[in-house]
């Protein structure tokens, strides 16, 4: 893998180049929204890349609970970071499509106000990790995250119904589902995705290296004491 | 011992101790009398109004009185190394989890007891919907904030920041409940909505997470 | 139309202001690195 590397990258980088490409000259101008709508070539395909790396924090966390398996939390924390990187750009390009399309910038809208908990979810994850110590710090994190995974059905669903007794403008839905739009959108997600595989990948060596690092740093201070 | 009569000792131990020094009990009291009393200063409705927002308000201080009790959930037991014991002990944590729980539930039900009638002064609040729905959207709200609040109360106690940490874990996901506990009171006193499909969300985010914090309590209890 | 490209541009200077913590992560694991080499030759 780490051979490969610099391959996939370059590859990768390509992939998004054509991807913008399709996404900003072949795509069709739409007829009502103008081409503003080409903002969901990347908000879309973000989404989607947030949602897998949040399931893999998912799966990691409770493969963490049941086996101790410290590997699983490194996948874990990465996967939360790169997910919750896709979820930011998620949330900065929902209201700058919402904005011209709709002249608000935000609308309590069903899958923007999700993806918005899940951010707060994923960031107060972060946090725990970041203010608990040492060996327990893998379960509590990981606990926290099975909890927020169970917690998103309901946040879907409440804020689903609260949208049908209080009805607002959806962002995101509409517009002409022209065949050519949903090819674009599945380029920009692979590209998407292949890159959101190289950063989480670089993530997760990270954190082996850094807990290589702690680990060696622990055996010299017990070595001089 | 069963599950059930240990919870039932724990939470008799807890409540009787509560009682002895009602040092926790004053202090929350005293807290949700002023938060019932700055958020009358901060709005002042028309009556139509009111019922509109009286969820809103009356939630977000039953949820800031909440977290100040369940701040103090492990105080004591953290203070006298009751938690290094259960954890060497073959007592079923369940039971320490549930006899807390309850404990809370019955602290924070207290005082919402003791804000409700002042809410409805301050607010000249008056149900035009099913009245006999307000105590059951009451009691499982009460018990979704406080079943996950005692459980990331566990989790905040083995972090720097503790009190910071409680409501910065809660929030978030405690979002659809709230929700639920807002839009159904506000449903109840205007009238206007079912809450039925609230009180449904509810009930299902109660089951939800009591299973979980059940399963994963024992977990955070021995974590290290 | 600017909020396209203003959507556009923001989308990278996230992805690239990640790849910056993780780089500047890096470097300062790779110096912990160093020191401790020294330390133990030293």
């Amino acid at each position: 893998m780490k051979r490969a590397f610099p391959i996939l990258a370059v590859l990768t980088a390509a992939l998004l180049s054509f991807a913008l490409y399709e996404a900003l000259v072949v795509a069709p101008t739409d007829q009502l929204q103008g081409d503003v709508y080409r903002i969901i070539y990347y908000h879309v395909p973000s989404a989607w890349t947030m949602f897998i790396f949040f399931l893999v924090n998912f799966v990691a966390s409770v493969v963490y609970l049941i086996r101790r398996n410290l590997k699983a939390d490194a996948v874990a924390v990465a996967a939360a970071e790169v997910g919750i990187v896709f979820c930011t750009v998620v949330l900065v390009t929902g209201p700058l499509w919402a904005r011209p399309v709709w002249g608000i910038w935000w609308t309590w809208d069903v899958r923007l106000t999700s993806t918005l908990v899940l951010w707060l979810i994923y960031v107060s994850y972060l946090i725990l990790r970041r203010f608990s110590s040492g060996g327990q710090m893998p379960v509590l994190a990981a606990a926290l995250a099975v909890f927020g995974a169970l917690d998103m059905p309901l946040v879907y669903f409440s804020i689903w119904f609260f949208r049908t007794q209080h009805p607002q403008p959806v962002v995101g839905g509409g517009g002409s589902t022209d065949p050519r739009m949903l090819h674009i959108w599945l380029i920009n997600w692979a590209a998407f995705l292949c890159f959101g595989l190289l950063v989480f990948w670089s993530r997760y060596r990270l954190e082996v290296l850094r807990r290589e690092v702690e680990e060696i740093q622990a055996m010299e201070s017990l070595r001089e004491a | 011992m069963t599950i059930a009569s240990l919870t039932r000792a724990t939470l008799i131990k807890d409540l009787r101790l509560e009682w002895r020094s009602k040092d926790a009990l004053n202090s929350m009291l005293f807290f949700a009398l002023l938060v019932v009393v700055i958020f009358s200063f901060s709005f002042d409705p028309t009556a139509e109004e009111s019922r509109q927002i009286a969820g809103g308000l009356i939630w977000v201080a039953f949820l800031f009185a909440a977290v100040v009790a369940l701040n103090q959930t492990w105080a004591r037991e953290l203070r006298n190394q009751v938690l290094d014991a259960y954890r060497v002990s073959p007592a079923p944590a369940n039971a320490l989890f549930l006899a807390k729980a309850f404990g809370n539930f019955i602290f924070v039900t207290v005082l919402e007891a003791l804000m409700t009638p002042l809410f409805i002064v301050f607010y000249n609040l008056r149900a035009l919907g099913p009245v006999y729905q307000l105590p059951i959207v009451a009691v499982l709200g009460t018990w979704a904030l406080v079943v996950n609040g005692t459980f990331f109360a566990a989790l905040s106690i083995r972090t720097r920041s503790r009190e910071t940490m409680l409501p910065l874990l809660l929030f978030p996901i405690a979002i659809p409940a709230l929700l639920a506990m807002v839009e159904a009171t506000g449903a109840i006193l205007t009238g206007e909505l079912s809450a039925k499909f609230w009180i449904v969300l509810l009930a299902a985010y109660n089951v939800v997470f009591t299973i979980a914090s059940l399963i994963l309590f024992e977990s955070v209890l021995h974590a290290e | 139309m600017t909020y396209l490209y203003a959507a556009y541009a923001a989308t990278w200077i996230i992805h690239i202001a990640y790849l910056a913590t993780l780089l500047s992560r890096y470097t300062r694991l790779r110096n912990e690195i160093r020191e401790l080499k020294t330390v133990r030759e030293g």
